[in-house]
Formats: C-alpha cells, sequence, structure tokens
C-alpha cells in the first residue's frame, strides 16, 4: 500500500444485524498491523431496526472519519436494500459484498413503497459483486447469530492479511462460550465457494 | 499503549487519568456511552440522575467540596441544567468540574440541533472542542486543570461525530488527586444579590485572564501551509479540511470561547482568503466580524445540518483542493431517489406497540413526549399530535384543555415514559392536578429507559453500576400528589386497555 492512501471499507446493515461487532473486529485488526485507523459509527437509534453504517478508513495517518462519496473500497452489506442504498459510496473498481438476505423496512411492511430489485440493480452498474447466503452458512456453523461473523469471514478474504489474526481477535472479541460457532463462522464466509471472478 | 477508542470513551478515560471522583449524567444520544464508561472505573462514583439539572448539582456539590466531577449530557439536557450553571459560573468550583455537551449536528437522534457554545458565551465559561478521539481525552484532562486555575466551570463541547467516532487514543495511568480542602466562604457559595454582585465582577475579570491564556495555549495551533487560503477550524470539521484540503494553512480552535483576538488576527494576516468553517451558528465568525476581521463563513457554507467532507470539497475543492477532479461515483445518486427509507421503529414485542393502535382506533388527541414511544407518531400509527421536550406531553395537554374546555378532554390524553415521568414530568402531573386539570394522563412504564439503549432508571430498582436500590411506586406517587382516579393496565392486554382509555 502507498505510503499515503487511506482505504475505506463500508460496513451497512440494518440495526440488530450485529455489524457493529463486525466492524470491531476489522478495526482491532487493522490497529495489530500498524495502521492508524478511524471509525465513524452512528448508531443513535440503531437498536430499533433503522438502517446502520459504519465506516471504517486506515492507512499511515487518516485524518476524517468519514468516507467520502464514491471512495469506498470495499461495501460489505448485511441486507440488500441497504447494499443499494449506499451503492454511491463505492468506489469505479470497488467491491461490493453482500448477504442474500431482504429485511422489509415499514414503507414496504405498510404497502407505501416496494422493495427493488436491488441484486439486479447493483449487477448491472458494478462489475465486482459476491453474494452469498450467510444465514444458512450460519446455521450451518451452528448459530443463525453469527452471520457477522460468515460476513466477516467474507471480508477478510479480499483483504491482504493473514489470517491468523482474524482468528486470534475473534477469539479475544467474542465470549468463549461462542467461540467455536463463531470460528467456523468466519471459516464459512473465508472459504465461501463462490468468487467475483466467476459472476 | 495505543487503543481504539470512541469520543465518549475517551472522555471517561480522561476523566479517570484526571483523577475524577464523582461523574453524573442522564441519559441521551450522543452522551450515554461517557457514563456508561466511567461507571466501570471502581475508582469513581458514577450515577445516572434523574434529569440533567440534578445531575449538575450533584456534580457542583462535589466539586465545592473537593472532589473533581465530570457531568454530561446531549445538548438539550443543558437546557435543563441551565439554571444551575449560570450561577456555578458565579460562585466557581474549587475541585474541578467539566460539564460535556454532546450536540448533535444533522439530529442524528435529537428534537433540535442547537449549538451549545452559545451557552458557554451566555454563562461565561471556556468552551474546549475536541476534534477526535485522542484529543477527546486530552482535553477533558485540560479541562480540569482549565477549571481549577481559573475558579470556572468547562464546558467540552462534542458533536455526534467526535462521540461516536473511533480513533486511537494514547492510554495513561490514573493520577490519584487527594481532595481538595474545603472553607466554608459564603461570600463565594451563596448567591444572593450582595454576595453576586461581586462574583459578577470576578467572572468579567476571569474572562479577561481566559482570552489572555486563549492566545498561548496549547489547544489553539496554527499551522501554515499554502497562503492562498486560510481555513479556521475546531471539532470534526478540522479533521474534514485536513483530508479535503491538505494545502490550506489553518488555525485550529481547541477552545473556541473565549477567542484569542491576537492569535486570529495574526492569522488573518497571513492569508490571501479567510474562511470559517463551523457547523450549526456563524459562532467564531460572528465574533470576527464584530473585531472587523473581513472573512467567509454562512456566506458560503449551511447553517442548518452537519458539514460533511463532500460539502467542504463542493465549495473551496475544486478551487483550492488537491484533488480538482471529483471522485469517480458508481452511480449518481439521482437514481436512488426510489429507495424505501428505513426509519427506526419499535422493537418486535415492545409493549408500546399495542396502546398506539389503540389510541389511533379511538381518533384522540394526543400530547406526546420523548422517548421510544415517539415513534408512535409514525407509520403505521400516526398517534401523536405533538412532542416538544421531555416532560411537555402533560403541560400540552393541561394549556389545551384550558384553551378548549373540559369536553375537548375527553378526547385528549398526555402519553409520556417512565424515565421521562421522573425527569420531569412529575411538575406537569402536579399542575393538572393543582389547577384542575381532568385530562388522562398515560404514563408508559416499561422499566427502563429504552430509547438511548435501555439505561436502568428510578423505577426499575437498578443503580447505573446493576446494584439493587429502592424503586419508586408509580401509582402511589400519582396518589400522592392528589390524582384520584389511578388504574394499572397491562399494555399486552388490549381489550382492557382499550376499555379503560374509554372510560376514562
Ligand atoms: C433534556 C433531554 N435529555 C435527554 C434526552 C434524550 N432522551 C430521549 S428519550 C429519553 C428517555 C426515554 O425514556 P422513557 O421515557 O422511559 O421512554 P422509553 O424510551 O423507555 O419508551 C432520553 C433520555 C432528551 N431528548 N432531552
Amino acid at each position: 500500500m502507498p505510503m499515503n492512501e487511506t482505504k475505506n471499507i463500508l460496513i451497512v446493515g440494518v440495526g440488530g444485524q450485529g455489524t457493529i461487532l463486525a466492524s470491531r473486529v476489522l478495526s482491532t485488526v487493522l490497529q495489530k498491523i500498524g495502521l492508524d485507523v478511524k471509525v465513524s459509527e452512528i448508531h443513535g437509534m440503531s437498536q430499533r431496526g433503522g438502517s446502520v453504517v459504519t465506516q471504517v478508513r486506515y492507512g499511515q495517518s487518516v485524518s476524517s472519519p468519514i468516507i467520502p462519496k464514491g471512495q469506498a473500497d470495499i461495501i460489505l452489506a448485511f441486507e440488500k436494500l441497504e447494499a443499494l442504498r449506499w451503492l454511491p459510496t463505492l468506489k469505479k473498481e470497488g467491491i461490493i459484498l453482500i448477504n442474500d438476505q431482504r429485511i422489509d423496512p415499514m414503507p414496504v411492511i405498510i404497502g407505501a413503497a416496494e422493495y427493488p430489485e436491488a441484486l439486479d440493480y447493483i449487477r448491472s452498474k458494478v462489475k465486482n459483486v459476491l453474494v452469498i447466503n450467510a444465514l444458512a452458512a450460519a446455521q450451518e456453523a451452528g448459530n443463525a447469530k453469527a452471520v457477522n461473523i460468515v460476513l466477516l469471514g467474507l471480508l477478510a478474504r479480499h483483504m491482504n492479511i493473514d489470517h491468523s489474526l482474524w482468528l486470534e481477535t475473534i477469539e479475544e472479541t467474542v465470549p468463549a462460550k461462542f467461540l467455536q460457532v463463531n470460528l467456523k463462522a468466519f471459516e464459512a464466509g473465508y472459504n465461501t465457494a463462490e468468487n467475483i471472478a466467476n459472476i | 499503549m495505543k487503543k481504539l477508542l470512541t469520543g465518549n470513551e475517551a472522555i471517561a478515560r480522561g476523566a479517570w487519568e484526571a483523577g475524577v471522583k464523582v461523574c453524573t449524567a442522564y441519559p441521551g444520544t450522543p452522551s450515554t456511552e461517557i457514563t456508561e464508561n466511567a461507571a466501570s472505573y471502581s475508582e469513581m462514583y458514577a450515577e445516572w440522575s434523574p434529569n440533567e439539572k440534578v445531575a449538575l448539582e450533584v456534580g457542583l456539590g462535589a466539586a465545592i467540596i473537593g472532589g473533581r466531577a465530570l457531568v454530561a449530557m446531549k445538548h438539550v439536557g443543558v437546557n435543563v441544567a441551565a439554571d444551575p450553571l449560570f450561577t456555578l459560573a458565579y460562585t466557581g468550583i474549587n475541585a474541578g468540574l467539566v460539564l460535556v455537551s454532546a450536540d448533535d449536528p444533522g439530529m442524528h437522534s435529537s428534537q433540535n440541533e442547537q449549538d451549545n457554545r452559545n451557552f458557554g458565551k451566555a454563562a461565561k465559561i471556556p468552551v474546549l472542542e475536541p476534534s477526535d478521539s485522542q484529543e477527546a481525552k486530552e482535553f477533558t484532562k485540560i479541562a480540569f486543570e482549565l477549571s481549577e486555575a481559573f475558579d470556572t466551570p468547562v464546558m467540552l463541547r462534542t458533536t455526534t461525530r467526535v462521540a461516536h467516532s473511533q480513533s486511537l487514543v494514547e492510554l495513561e495511568p490514573r493520577q490519584e488527586i487527594p481532595l481538595k480542602n474545603y472553607e466554608k466562604n459564603i461570600q463565594k457559595y451563596v448567591m444572593m444579590p450582595g454576595f453576586a454582585r461581586p462574583r459578577h465582577v470576578a467572572v468579567e475579570a476571569r474572562l479577561e485572564k481566559l482570552m489572555e491564556y486563549a492566545e498561548t495555549c496549547s489547544l489553539n495551533r496554527m499551522e501554515l501551509r499554502q497562503r492562498q487560503l486560510g481555513i479556521i477550524a475546531s471539532g470534526a470539521v478540522y479533521q474534514y479540511v485536513r483530508e479535503v484540503l491538505p494545502n490550506a494553512s489553518t488555525l485550529k480552535l481547541g477552545m473556541t470561547y473565549p477567542l484569542p483576538r491576537k492569535l486570529i488576527e495574526e492569522f488573518a494576516g497571513q492569508v490571501e482568503n479567510l474562511y470559517v468553517i463551523e457547523e450549526l451558528d456563524p459562532f467564531i465568525e460572528d465574533q470576527l466580524k464584530a473585531w472587523g476581521i473581513k472573512v467567509h463563513g454562512k456566506d458560503t457554507f449551511p447553517l442548518v445540518g452537519e458539514i460533511l467532507p463532500e460539502i467542504i470539497q463542493e465549495k473551496l475543492g475544486s478551487t483550492y483542493g488537491q484533488n480538482k477532479n471529483e471522485p469517480e461515483n458508481t452511480e449518481s445518486s439521482d437514481n436512488f431517489l426510489h429507495i424505501p427509507v428505513r426509519p427506526p421503529v419499535m422493537c418486535p414485542g415492545c409493549p408500546h406497540r399495542g396502546l398506539f393502535y389503540i389510541l389511533n382506533k379511538l381518533k384522540l388527541t394526543v400530547t406526546g413526549d420523548i422517548g421510544c414511544y415517539t415513534l408512535g407518531a409514525q407509520a403505521p400509527h400516526h398517534a401523536m399530535d405533538t412532542t416538544i421536550c421531555m416532560g411537555a406531553s402533560i403541560g400540552a395537554a393541561i394549556g389545551m384543555e384550558k384553551a378548549r374546555g373540559k369536553e375537548f378532554a375527553r378526547k385528549l390524553v398526555a402519553v409520556i415514559g417512565d424515565s421521562t415521568f421522573i425527569h420531569s414530568g412529575i411538575t406537569g402531573l402536579i399542575d393538572a392536578v393543582y389547577n384542575k386539570a381532568t385530562t388522562t394522563v398515560i404514563i408508559l412504564d416499561n422499566r427502563t429507559t429504552a430509547m438511548t439503549g435501555h439505561q436502568n432508571n428510578p423505577l426499575n430498582g437498578r443503580t447505573i453500576k446493576g446494584e439493587a436500590t429502592k424503586e419508586v411506586n408509580l401509582p402511589l406517587l400519582a396518589k400522592a400528589v392528589g390524582v384520584d382516579r389511578v388504574v394499572e393496565v397491562d399494555p399486552f392486554n388490549l381489550t382492557e386497555l382499550e376499555t379503560i382509555i374509554k372510560q376514562e
């Protein structure tokens, strides 16, 4: 990585999906490799099913915690509609990793709006798209709640960072009784059969 | 050792390192985590106070008797605490007292976006503005030094971006500070007119000294680069300026009240075009203009909302930026107008849900209050007519009844949460009884302060540290102030709920 370049990762989802834990592991890993890290997390009302966004920026020296429009290197989306909402933040050659899950927002539930065809649209605009079913993978690993760690594994696979550092950091972050499930979930995301070039 | 901390965690850490004894707060986004974190340090006493005024009063008691105190609240909380604050500015403090005001430009989770630097100026106390977590910790410690050196409460003003962003912070050990000596001094601490008059003189003299301090203190820093453009900024905006306009000269103000006139004049003299970039009010700009300094500010930047990097890029980037081309977007946002919004909703199983279903069904006029139940104003319930500030529901209902008569009051209810009721609803209820109002008041007792992340409160029998304590008995309280008809209803029993609301 060139000295002054700041890299940007955007993690988006719906309140309650565990995006915050995933971003905590990510930012700790980045700190461990000796980089400056800034994270912006607006979570005022995130507990109640609103959109949640975490912006992670890293490099030799980072000033602003906010990712400028069109500058995200990777978007990790926990939900399809949120992937679509944040698409304008993605860089031209950026990668978008999407969990194939639909959570209807209130306007859709009450019939005031339609849930858009998010994936088709995104695929028509972006080259580097990868969609996985993280829920199924999490269930297979032993706990549906580990969706966030499956997705973290998927993200890790697209970053050039020592695999063992991720495992070590997950171990430090999650409660011991959930560790095995989470490690399995991480590997499931990391070793997912799909990959970007196939699409 | 460096650790990644939010601004709020860093402030709690700073208080701990500064030897603080007492931390008080009433929860409010984006300030809540300061005191949640402070409670995790065993060396500090911490409490959730019933409201911000009490929080500041507990803090000032601790400070006057000799222990350092940190008092935290969201911006609108300072409205509630303003009464003790303005007079505490007269008495001064003895041991250090720092008031954290967490402002919310952009209203991520607030009912207004007032700029609390104005409070610092109005109360004549210094205002410090950190721009990241490292500074949040450092400035907290400096604020305590300053507070004691100048015998004044100090405001540490953050914004949502500083409070909730994480950056690396160098951790240091706690400095154990012995309690300061307390000597009874009624001329200083008993503010009746005869004693207060000389204290006001002392406040003005203190302000003069603070202005001198501002000229040379490490909080304010001139960074000369290219002279074509000079920017004065504080808080998170400083970081955005560094990002978007790395070649601009900057005057970084860590202390925004009082302002360093000579330093600013010197900076203005060094640059060809001078801008103040500040969120919300032209607080710095107005002072510069009063001093006759030619400066741009709100002629270019918005008065409303956050000033994000993209706004700075848009306004100044093409003329002065390093990277003159607009970044390449994958897609312009115009195509995204049809994406349904995802507002927060009441949690599944929330006891508030049924109530709003019924209020809507009965077509009642509902004066609302602030809490999760404010979501009852949104789709699908639309069951709320007013929400102004914490505690306003009951007073508003009384006013409606007094204006329109008792008949109107039959289809009128005030709806208020348990924490909000304790915060500032009790006085409204007393007014209703005392002045013979007939309106119905519904207290939504979910036994927690849910909106801000489920804090304990005086109704659920747990302190901030989770220890068991007494709990307020709401029905008894209501009866004690003179409410004759007090009914307890299970919010999950919708039929009963509906019958009872109809009866009232
Ligand atoms: C003066 C002031 N202080 C704090 C807040 C932040 N705040 C908004 S709602 C709320 C608490 C609501 O708790 P409660 O009344 O019990 O309702 P619940 O959310 O549990 O339904 C708080 C602390 C505020 N808006 N105004």
